[in-house]
């Protein structure tokens, strides 16, 4: 009687800890969700940049349309920056100005620039390629971060030209969204901080209404990017990519 | 007794001739390097102080903690007032407001899309002025290689390596890409007026200069400058009066728990002005400490064949009852007047030389040509330290040979000198 009462408990405890591993999903397929919810085959943005620089914030405005790797930026405000425009086409970028009637073309190392001096560089607003394209993801633990109980997924690039050569995750484990992210150099340093907050659904994804970046290298207390409006899957009138758009 | 060591000097030239002219070469050089060293790391100090360090800088707190990023975001407000002050508590000196900056200088095509770009540092001085000496203080009409001048705030001088690079000659519009000090995107255009040569490799791959106000619009600086930099009376630059000024300026007006207030710095206390400063005093100290080494060792040797040649004197003065010490004595004495006349005459050569180098060397043939940063001509300087820096090694090493010498002779035994002087 007590031997068989042994051998129920193990199979009790062996089918907890399968269905606990059954039900814990890979690295990769969190990645995959995460792409369902954040990327779109094309998107309209109108959103603003609050900018906390050591002395004073500054506040910029802008919209834009992106389809795939390519996108096209509008700044609306302040004044000094109203007008300024940005596209960018697959690997190249050009930035129009119109104070001074100038087409500038940012390629190389001074996409790692930082854009309109946020903590984003020109690559982090412009790399719109999915996660699972371009890292191999792990899942390393968990952690509840707010009321949230989330995986922490780890990231190793696997393409050569990606920013960021590893990234973790905080991921929400019943939305599948980043709530926290950690950007990191090649040589282990850590680059960037990310938070991602007011997430809201849109249709069938998850998506945050805000981000905070914080460049690590870089006084002052980081950069928000609050989401006003955000359309997935929008028709883009070709014109809009394309360099014409610049003038 | 003086008088009869001298005598014996004058008379038994061999006695004095060689160590005489040993220790007129060594001072001469020891003169002479004195001069040069003086000149040209007391010229490196000059410009130094004209391009970077001024005698005083004043910055914010903050900004002085990251010099080499060129933190524009965390410039000096307020300058007009800070200005007014350090005129008013410091008559006579010279206050000047440099910015330091850089950026991506795009040089466009007929249709004004990008050509040829590169990233670039600059500083914007006063330029535009009346009065202003900005141009001179930085050499920088002897430093062009093509254009001239600016004569307009929309006008920009790039090295002239790195116009070549960009494709653009003096006329050509460039537009600088840059950082407000808010953090704003700024672009800018200007024309070329202008290349030079920076005289260092870094800022001849993509240095530029440009008039003050042209940057302040560009980077809404109004009323902000990176740096304020102060000159002496009469361009000489002291250190104890520039840590007078430092110290009492930043009593007054810097505060520790405001990062952006402001911090004077006298050039000692600036990047690596106190390694120079120091290099200075050292070199001094190495030059007359490696003369009178090798002076003594020259010195020494000569004293001991010149003893040689004496133990029949020695031996008789021995006889006569003159006691060891007494001799030894006057072989240092005699030393003394032979090292005071080799200094004489050292020091009269070596600041005719000198004075010689005072007019410069010119090594602008090596460097192409004149520069900002590295002056083309090279001069030494005669101070007064120059007039009895000779007679440390001069003296020292002739006493110093002769003793040594004299210890060898003096080792023999008083017998065997009394078998030198029977043979």
């Amino acid at each position: 009687m007590t031997h068989l009462k042994h051998k129920i408990q193990i199979v009790i405890v062996f089918t907890l800890f399968y269905s606990v591993l059954w039900s814990q999903p890979t690295g990769n397929e969190i990645l995959d969700r995460i792409d369902a919810n954040m990327s779109a085959e094309t998107r309209y943005v109108k959103s603003k940049m609050i900018i906390h620089g050591p002395r004073s914030s500054r506040t910029v405005e802008s919209e834009s349309w992106g389809q795939g790797e390519s996108s096209f930026t509008e700044y609306l405000a302040p004044a000094r920056e109203k007008g300024t425009k940005m596209l960018k086409l697959e690997d190249k970028l050009w930035i129009f100005s119109p104070s001074t009637d100038r087409t500038i073309q940012i390629s190389g190392h001074m996409l790692r620039q930082s854009v309109m001096g946020s903590d984003l560089s020109y690559e982090d607003m412009m790399d719109d390629r999915k996660l699972s394209e371009v890292y191999d993801a792990g899942v390393v633990g968990s952690e509840t971060i707010g009321e949230y109980d989330c995986w922490i997924v780890e990231m190793n690039a696997t393409a050569e030209d990606v920013a960021y050569q590893m990234r973790k995750l905080w991921v929400d484990k019943d939305r599948y969204i980043p709530l926290k992210e950690e950007l990191y150099a090649k040589s282990g340093k850590l680059l960037k901080k990310n938070e991602l907050t007011n997430i809201t659904r849109h249709g069938s994804r998850w998506y945050p209404g805000k981000m905070t970046f914080k460049d690590m290298l870089k006084q002052g207390a980081g950069t928000e990017f609050i989401i006003d409006e955000i359309q997935f899957d929008v028709e883009i009138p070709e014109h809009i990519l394309s360099k014409a758009s610049l003038r | 007794m003086l008088r009869f060591y001298i005598k014996g000097l004058f008379r038994d030239r061999s006695r004095s001739l060689m160590p005489v002219i040993v220790v007129a070469i060594g001072v001469t050089l020891v003169v002479l390097m004195q001069c040069w060293v003086t000149g040209v790391l007391g010229d490196m100090i000059v410009f130094n102080a004209r391009f970077t360090t001024g005698h005083v800088k004043v910055m914010s707190r903050a900004y002085s903690e990251n010099t080499d990023q060129q933190p524009n975001d965390l410039a000096l407000l307020g300058t007009g007032e800070i200005l007014q002050i350090l005129s008013s508590e410091n008559p006579g000196m010279d206050w000047v407001e440099r910015i330091q900056f850089g950026g991506l200088v795009d040089a466009p095509d007929e249709n004004g899309e990008t050509r040829s770009q590169g990233p670039g540092g600059g500083m914007a001085v006063d330029l535009l002025s009346p009065g202003s000496g900005e141009a001179e203080r930085l050499n920088l009409e002897k430093s062009l290689v093509r254009g001239r001048l600016i004569r307009s705030p929309e006008e920009i001088i790039l090295s002239d390596q790195f116009a070549t690079k960009l494709e653009v000659e003096p006329g050509d519009p460039v537009t600088l890409i840059s950082t407000t000090m808010y953090g704003a995107m700024s672009i800018t255009n200007f024309t070329v007026c202008g290349t030079l040569n920076f005289g260092a490799a870094a800022l001849d791959r993509g240095g530029m200069i440009a008039d003050i106000s042209s940057i302040r619009m560009a980077l809404d600086m109004q009323d902000a400058t990176g740096e304020i930099l102060g000159y002496l009376p009469g361009g000489e630059y002291d250190d104890l009066q520039a840590s007078s000024i430092s110290a009492s300026f930043n009593e007054t007006y810097s505060d520790p728990e405001d990062e952006f207030s402001p911090l004077m710095f006298s050039l000692r206390e600036q990047g690596s002005m106190t390694m120079i400063l120091d290099l200075v005093d050292y070199f001094r100290s190495i030059i007359i400490g490696v003369f009178l080494v090798a002076m003594a060792i020259v010195l020494w040797n000569s004293g001991l064949l010149g003893g040689l040649r004496r133990y029949g004197e020695m031996g008789l003065r021995i006889a006569m009852g003159e006691e060891k010490g007494h001799i030894y004595r006057s072989l240092i004495t005699e030393s003394v007047f032979i090292g005071l006349a080799g200094s004489f005459v050292g020091t009269a050569f070596g600041l005719f030389f000198a004075s010689l180098l005072t007019r410069g060397i010119d090594f602008g043939g090596m460097m192409q040509s004149s520069s900002m940063i590295m002056q083309g001509v090279m001069k030494a300087r005669i101070t007064p330290e120059a007039y009895y820096i000779g007679f440390i090694p001069g003296i020292f090493a002739t006493a110093l040979g002769t003793a040594l010498a004299g210890i060898g002779i003096f080792k023999r035994k008083t017998a065997q000198l009394f078998k030198e002087l029977q043979a």
